[in-house]
């Protein structure tokens, strides 16, 4: 069967999934992922959507995380304070998916603003939302973007949310008690961080990608593995979930 | 207890030109009736608040309506940038807009420090982040702040209390003495009545008696000043129970939002009352 990047790439974040964790969910990219892992080999994935919803099950992919869907199926509904306070800053939540505009080496995500300074920038991003404290406090972070030179720069315009910081104690130095991003899944393969300097590092790469593509649409110098694992290509049972799963989003526009 | 108005006549008494509104609604609830509303009586020099700016905030900004925006993440859900907004931060247009962001958890924490009459609420998230940057060393009013715990000496962030002059929010029902219900998700918007000196609730339908609803919040009608029906008042957003978001319209407002022209002929035709 052949796919597309964006197929592979959200293939390769549900297999990311454990069954049996909880999951600390965005609209987009990551939705699709987490649903597609509880579609496949995580049924008892428990989705935890910022708008308050925990232990959603919904049937089709949300348009955002409003939809009433998630709240008619949720365990729980809580207040947006009580998301963040009672549940994900404690670190009762084993994974969060974070998405980013620019992302450097230490794994630090800018998602406020690109280019001139922060009172006059180039470009207004949409800002931090819920992402510094899934940053901060998710027992792990994993960050889904697509690599080029405008995305994976030396230096982030802007540190929306915590890697790594500047290495190895900075997570311990300012309190953060999440371990941080675990991985960065992109649409050529996985990067992980270097057990010693925790600079992210090339493990992994989709069938027909080389490293030296990767290196090249890295903007700073990539570290690569000894020896990359090459990663599966989608089963033909996970795309015909995730193109299920996709053709309903044209349902919610209906619904 | 609150009174039971039209809605020209809530926003005409509730909010006054210079004045801090937040209205609130997670991505579900939008009070985009009472939003527009705003924009048909011209308010200017507004502070608007709001965790989640989105269309609405970007027509009110896009209107001349504010002067400053108070907020977490905005963009158009599930479709892109807000262009209004990106114009106003980027180029002043129609006229320059102050910045101050925090995160969701800041914004939420800020209106749980208002609602509880203190001054400041405290979290963990922001340690290492830009956001710490940003407190008020370029002269804008500061409103973070490390603080260390005085019991473990840990070092956390204080942020202020948000005390708006006006909360706008929309529900599913009331009663005929104000007393306001919403169900599904229900975000913040308990908090930013709380925080607000004065409030506005547009609702779906009033009725006589409020019958339980599972996890419903109830707002008592004498911690609201003013209570309008307006039917679909959410659209284009969810009101659960009643309507489901209206897609076409996020994603239409991508194209007229995006050039200053076919933005500035809708604002027309709002002022003319077709749109």
């Amino acid at each position: 069967m052949t796919y597309t990047a964006d197929e592979m790439m959200t293939v390769s974040a549900a297999r990311a999934l454990r069954d049996g964790m909880t999951c600390f969910v965005g609209i987009g990219l990551p939705s699709s992922a987490a649903n597609l892992a509880r579609a496949t080999h995580a049924p008892s994935l428990v989705l935890i959507y910022e708008s308050g919803t925990i232990g959603a099950k919904p049937d089709r992919l949300p348009l955002s995380i409003g939809d009433g869907m998630l709240a008619e199926t949720a365990d729980a509904v809580v207040s947006v304070p009580e998301i963040f306070n009672y549940w994900l800053q404690p670190g009762r939540i084993d994974v969060g998916f974070l998405g980013a505009a620019q992302i450097d080496k230490f794994g630090n995500i800018n998602t406020t603003v690109i280019g001139g300074d922060y009172g006059n920038p180039k470009v207004r991003l949409p800002g931090a939302g819920g992402a510094p404290e899934i940053a901060a406090s998710c027992r792990e972070v994993i960050v889904v973007v697509r690599q080029n030179h405008r995305s994976f720069v030396e230096r982030v315009d802007f540190v929306t949310s915590v890697g790594y910081g500047s290495g190895r104690t900075d997570r311990e130095r300012l309190g953060l008690t999440g371990a941080g991003p675990k991985k960065i899944i992109t649409d050529l393969g996985v990067l992980e961080p270097d057990p010693e300097t925790l600079e992210f590092t090339l493990t992994g790469l989709y069938p027909g990608v080389s490293a030296s593509a990767a290196k090249e649409r890295t903007g700073w110098d990539l570290a690569i593995a000894a020896d990359p694992e090459i990663i599966a290509a989608p089963t033909p049972a996970e795309l015909d979930a995730l193109r299920r799963f996709q053709g309903t989003q044209a349902r919610s526009h209906q619904l | 207890m609150a009174e039971i108005v039209s809605l020209a006549e809530a926003v005409e008494r509730a909010i006054h030109d210079g004045d801090a509104v937040a209205m609130e609604g997670f991505t579900h609830l939008i009070p985009f009736a009472a939003g527009q509303e705003v924009i048909r009586q011209r308010r200017r020099n507004l502070t608007l608040i709001r965790m989640t700016p989105d269309l609405i905030y970007d027509q009110l900004i896009g209107a001349g309506c504010a002067r400053k925006l108070i907020f977490s993440w905005g963009g158009n859900p599930g479709v892109g940038s807000l262009h209004r907004f990106r114009d106003a931060v980027e180029h002043s247009w129609p006229v320059p807009l102050e910045i101050e962001e925090h995160s969701h958890a800041g914004m939420a924490n800020r209106y749980v420090a208002g609602a509880s009459g203190i001054p400041f609420a405290v979290l963990r998230g922001y340690n290492g982040t830009g956001l710490e940057t940003l407190n008020g060393d370029d002269g804008s009013v500061p409103t973070i702040k490390p603080i260390s715990c005085p019991f473990t000496g840990e070092t956390l962030t204080a942020v202020s209390a948000l005390r708006p002059d006006v909360a706008v929010i929309h529900a599913q029902r009331a009663d005929r003495t104000g007393n306001v219900q919403l169900w599904g998700i229900t975000g913040v918007q308990k908090e930013a009545v709380l925080a607000s000196a004065r409030s506005v609730v547009t609702v779906e339908e009033i009725v006589d008696e409020l019958d339980p609803r599972p996890g419903a919040v109830v707002l008592p009608g004498w911690t609201v000043t003013f209570v309008a029906q307006a039917r679909d008042g959410a659209h284009p957003s969810y009101a659960l129970g009643y309507s489901v978001r209206d897609n076409d319209y996020y994603v239409a407002w991508d194209a007229i939002a995006r050039d200053r022209e076919t933005f500035t002929r809708w604002l027309d035709e709002l002022y003319a009352g077709r749109s």
